[in-house]
């Protein structure tokens, strides 16, 4: 075999990883049609649409580069806040309180990384957990610019690029929120699959042979944990605005632990995960709790238990399954 | 003959146990140097300090003239400093192809880009596949590194390590655990190294340090005890003691 027809051989393998997959394509189409196939339940949707940019995020550092977190939330709520007094109090304008909630989380996330870089996983589950308990008490104190627990009121939108106001249906909000989360996700798969994405995957598989390779392991962890927090930040600043109203839940424990839930059930490290386990988590926590409002938790908590005893293999199983005669339909594509 | 890699006074205590003991060696340019010694000679530590894994008690480390005591790991390999691991460190998720490629990445400067694809690097591309060709993983390149037997598991320790493109190479213990009929690939990979490489093994297998190295150094109890050729090894009588005892087979 010659030296050239091999370098196509690698060339076309390192393209197999980042080409698109029928079923990406198929799923997209889909996300974006639920715009006119269910258009009484497009605030539903929006909520899935900004969950599953949340749980996003938290794939990119837990599935990518294998920093686990269960403060998450301390993002989601920056973003928010951010998002939401930056429109009270400065313009309404959504696409610029937007990346003023980006930044604002991306930032946290820069300043925070060299407490969450040093040490196990078991450190970083109770750093993530304390930074965001000190930001939930931090937004409790500071009433007078966040509201304190009678949430952020007085949060006007404008129109989203000038043309298209928020309506009580929830139609711009889905088609907004979905958009961003579109574009966001472009940029992360741009990302996962660059060198720099690969370089992730080498220290979350031997930080020992990362470094013996080349690495500069922490730094590359700072700029996925900020890149992270910027998407959690967008999530956030999307609940403000589409909802116009942050309350101290967006820092509340539970929306950290929900997103893992989500990442649980979807499956980390192949950025589809925390998209599908959005879609499947509102929507089981939406039927459960209209038959049986108060006690949806224990319906929840009852899944969970057996989703993680043996359910996730034959889910997961079942779908790579589906994905692999695909794969093969299409020849590559899926790992 | 000039010098790749140097230590000065070269000291590693944990506690009271001293691993290593004043040590100063040098491995000359383009050197086929062996390290050896018995189990607990302080063979790993050693390594472990030149890689900086382990920082040093006191002492220095000089590659190529300059002082890297102080450098970060992925510092030293920059400055063409590679090793092997004893004990298998591989990316296990991935595959060789994708091992290979991230080690010429990040020696390309390609590792801070976060919106580049892999594929349209033709110079990532052609090195990545060079190293696969020399190092014969391209019939398997496309296979989990995990799922690949052992003696290619270790083909790869050598191959990601080359792939820095290191001035100086150090092997640790690279066939050790391989079975035998994967051996001989592996003892010819590591014979088949560009002689401008300077090579230090570290090996317990006695047979293939004599047939590799021009030169030895043999450690006991963290110290240098000998140094010269593999004949001079073989009759030192010190040497025969210490180390080589009953079952020398030369």
């Amino acid at each position: 075999m010659s030296a050239e027809s091999f370098e196509a051989r690698v060339r076309q393998a390192l393209y197999a990883g980042r080409r698109w997959h029928p079923v990406e394509i198929g799923f997209w189409i889909l996300a974006f049609a639920a715009f006119l196939l269910f258009p009484r339940h497009l605030l539903l949707l929006n909520e899935i649409t900004i969950l599953a940019l949340f749980a996003l995020s938290l794939d990119l550092i837990l599935g990518y580069a294998g920093i686990v977190s269960l403060g998450h939330a301390a993002f989601l709520g920056m973003g928010a806040y951010a998002a939401g007094i930056f429109a009270k109090y400065v313009t309404g304008d959504p696409l610029a309180g937007l990346f003023v909630g980006m930044a604002a989380a991306g930032l946290l996330g820069l300043l925070t990384s060299p407490l969450v870089l040093r040490g196990s996983d078991l450190t970083r589950l109770m750093v993530t957990l304390g930074v965001a308990l000190i930001l939930y008490e931090l937004a409790n104190s500071f009433g007078s610019l966040t509201g304190g627990a009678d949430g952020l009121q007085g949060v006007m939108m404008k129109p989203v690029l000038g043309q298209f106001e928020f309506d009580i249906f929830g139609r711009t909000a889905y088609l907004y929120s979905l958009s961003v989360l579109f574009l966001l996700f472009l940029i992360a798969r741009r990302v996962v699959h660059s060198p720099f994405g690969l370089s992730l995957r080498a220290v979350r598989d031997n930080p020992l042979r990362a470094s013996a390779s080349g690495v500069p392991n922490g730094r590359r962890l700072a700029a996925a944990y900020t890149l992270a927090a910027a998407y959690a930040g967008a999530a956030g600043a999307l609940l403000a605005q589409t909802t116009q109203f942050v309350s101290l839940d967006v820092l509340d424990f539970h929306r950290s632990a929900d997103l893992m839930l989500v990442l649980i059930i979807g499956g980390a490290g192949y950025l589809y995960g925390g998209l599908v386990g959005a879609i499947a988590f509102k929507l089981l926590q939406d039927a459960i709790s209209s038959f049986t409002p108060q006690y949806w938790m224990f319906w929840i908590g009852l899944f969970l238990v057996l989703f993680v005893l043996g359910g996730r293999e034959i889910i997961h199983g079942a779908v790579k399954t589906v994905a692999g005669r695909f794969a093969r339909f299409g020849r590559g594509g899926a790992r | 003959m000039s010098v790749a890699l140097q230590t000065f006074e070269l000291c590693k205590n944990f506690g009271g146990i001293t691993a290593t003991d004043h040590v100063d060696f040098s491995l000359a340019k383009g050197a086929r140097h062996a390290l050896i010694g018995p189990n607990g000679a302080g063979k790993t530590t050693f390594v472990n300090q030149l890689t900086g894994v382990l920082k040093p008690s006191s002492g220095r480390i000089a590659l190529m003239g300059e002082d890297i005591t102080r450098l970060s790991r992925e510092a030293r390999v920059k400055r063409g400093l590679a090793r092997t691991f004893q004990i298998n460190q591989l990316f296990g998720s991935m595959t060789p192809l994708e091992m290979i490629a991230l080690v010429t990445s990040e020696r390309l400067g390609r590792g801070s880009r976060p919106f580049r694809a892999l594929d349209l690097d033709a110079e990532l591309v052609g090195q990545t596949a060079e190293i696969l060709t020399r190092f014969r993983l391209d019939d398997m390149m496309d296979r989990t590194i995990a799922t690949l037997p052992y003696g290619k598991q270790r083909q790869i320790e050598i191959a990601a390590a080359f792939a820095a493109r290191p001035t100086v190479l150090l092997l640790d213990e690279p066939a050790a655990g391989v079975p035998e009929a994967e051996r001989r690939e592996l003892m010819q990979t590591v014979a088949e190294l560009p002689d401008d490489v300077s090579v230090l093994l570290i090996e317990h297998d006695m047979d293939l340090v004599f047939r590799f190295a021009t030169r030895i150094t043999v450690l006991v109890n963290g110290r240098v005890l000998a140094e010269g050729t593999p004949e001079e090894m073989a009759r030192d009588p010190a040497v025969r003691a210490a180390y080589l005892g009953e079952s020398a087979h030369v």
